[in-house]
């Protein structure tokens, strides 16, 4: 009988080779409880000091030294950009420089061109003035010359006139009717 | 490991066991009862999840660079993660215990992830090895709790703000429910881990059946989906508690 049920025994745990079927479930079998409880604590252990050893005081500083760095680059950012900033300025004040220093010498040179313009202009007057006075001096020379040969032509006329139709020729007389007609 | 479908005649499921523990090395069966110093499937997938943690944060941050390459940038992300979680949850002065913290994260997010991967073991599926964790946290906490505040330590389950005559009514109902703690912070963790697990089997063994084999095999595909999810969800559900649970240690008073 012993003998019997011991068989049995074995034959169903055994024979189902299925712990589902008999027995507790494999979540709830206490046969493991002792092996994964030590395994477990084993990880953890291995897990703790991997990270306490190793890990974390390395990634802590490599976060540091990145903070470190980031903060760094950013106030030498602030300060080039204050640089960058200070030379604007600077390049703008020497642009306004330039632009008045330009516009005094323009104006400079506009003021002599107007100077020496205006010599040149009064230069001209003048000479188109003397020209003018000696073109009209020139005209009064022609013009009393014609005036002269006038009286003379008409004298002559008069003089020849008299003598043709057969009368006295009073020289003074003649010069005198011609001078009163003629204006000369 | 077995496999169901071998079973010729009609639907068998065994979704359970996957579950089991097998000797590395030969034997094992429906009765394998191995020393606690067996080297088990248990014992390999825990010892691979410990190789993967050393792999993602000692290996890959060796080169410190400050622009990280990928996996050094994934190691640093975890550690800024559990970090900020322990200073907002359980305080600035608990600084001390991140490694600690950090160790639970990693092993259940480790354990749990290498469990999805086919014919692996999922160590955080049994509740011995969830109990360990639970427990553990439990007593650390505990003790500390006692160590930091002495007697103070009681007030947590005195309600001082509480009219006087339901201060002894709360102070049971709070007892009782810091001991609860460790169990169902550990039956969380394994439940939701086994179940979902069982269901991917079960729908497995629906494959079966050839008419409504595509179906199942749609249901492996959602549920395992949904197990990524459940896989890091309960990681850091069980960190978040256990910073709670610090901060109960470290400053009772609330």
């Amino acid at each position: 009988m012993e003998h019997d049920a011991n068989a049995v025994e074995a034959e169903l745990t055994h024979g189902t080779a299925v712990p589902s079927g008999e027995g507790p479930i494999p979540l709830l079998q206490p046969a493991y409880f002792d092996n994964l409880i030590f395994w477990a604590v084993v990880a953890l252990v291995a897990i703790y000091f991997i990270l306490t050893k190793m890990a974390l005081p390395r990634i802590g500083s490599t976060l540091a030294t990145r903070e470190g760095t980031i903060s760094s680059d950013l106030s030498a950012a602030e300060a080039l950009r204050t640089q960058a900033r200070d030379a604007q300025a600077a390049y703008d004040k020497a642009v306004s420089d330039a632009r008045a220093e330009s516009n005094r010498i323009a104006q400079q040179t506009r003021d002599e061109i107007q100077a020496q313009l205006d010599t040149a202009l009064a230069q001209a007057d003048a000479q188109i003035e003397a020209r003018a006075a000696q073109g009209a001096r020139a005209v009064a020379e022609i013009q009393a010359q014609a005036q002269a040969s006038v009286a003379e032509v008409a004298r002559d006329a008069a003089r020849e006139i008299l003598r043709v139709m057969g009368g006295q020729v009073d020289e003074a007389a003649v010069d005198r009717a011609v001078a009163a007609r003629v204006g000369g | 490991m077995e496999e169901t479908a071998h079973e010729a005649v009609g639907l068998t499921f065994h979704p359970l066991d996957q579950f089991a523990l097998t000797p590395l090395f030969g034997g094992g069966g429906a009765d394998y009862n191995p020393p606690f110093y067996a080297l088990t499937n248990a014992t390999l997938w825990m010892a691979l999840a410990v190789l993967g943690i050393f792999l993602l944060f000692v290996v890959s941050t060796r080169s410190r660079s400050v622009i990280p390459t990928r996996s050094q940038s994934v190691a640093e992300l975890v550690y800024s993660f559990i970090r900020k979680m322990v200073d907002d949850v359980a305080g600035h002065d608990a600084g001390r215990f991140f490694p600690l913290i950090l160790t639970l994260f990693l092993f259940i997010l480790f354990t749990n992830f290498f469990g999805l991967l086919p014919m692996s073991f999922t160590a955080t599926s049994h509740i011995a090895v969830t109990a360990v964790l639970g427990f553990g946290v439990f007593l650390f906490v505990t003790v500390l709790g006692f160590m930091l505040n002495g007697k103070k330590f009681l007030g947590l389950f005195w309600m001082t703000d509480a009219p006087l005559f339901l201060r002894p009514i709360i102070a049971v109902i709070e007892l009782i429910s810091y001991f609860v703690r460790p169990v169902s912070h550990s039956i969380r963790l394994a439940g939701n881990v086994m179940a979902g697990h069982t269901v991917i089997k079960v729908f497995a063994g629906f494959a079966q059946v050839a008419a409504i084999s595509p179906f199942a095999i749609l249901g492996v595909a959602a549920i395992y989906g949904i197990e990524i999810l459940v896989a890091g969800i309960q990681a850091y559900v069980f960190t978040i508690l256990t910073c709670v649970y610090l901060k109960d240690a470290l400053h009772p008073g609330h």
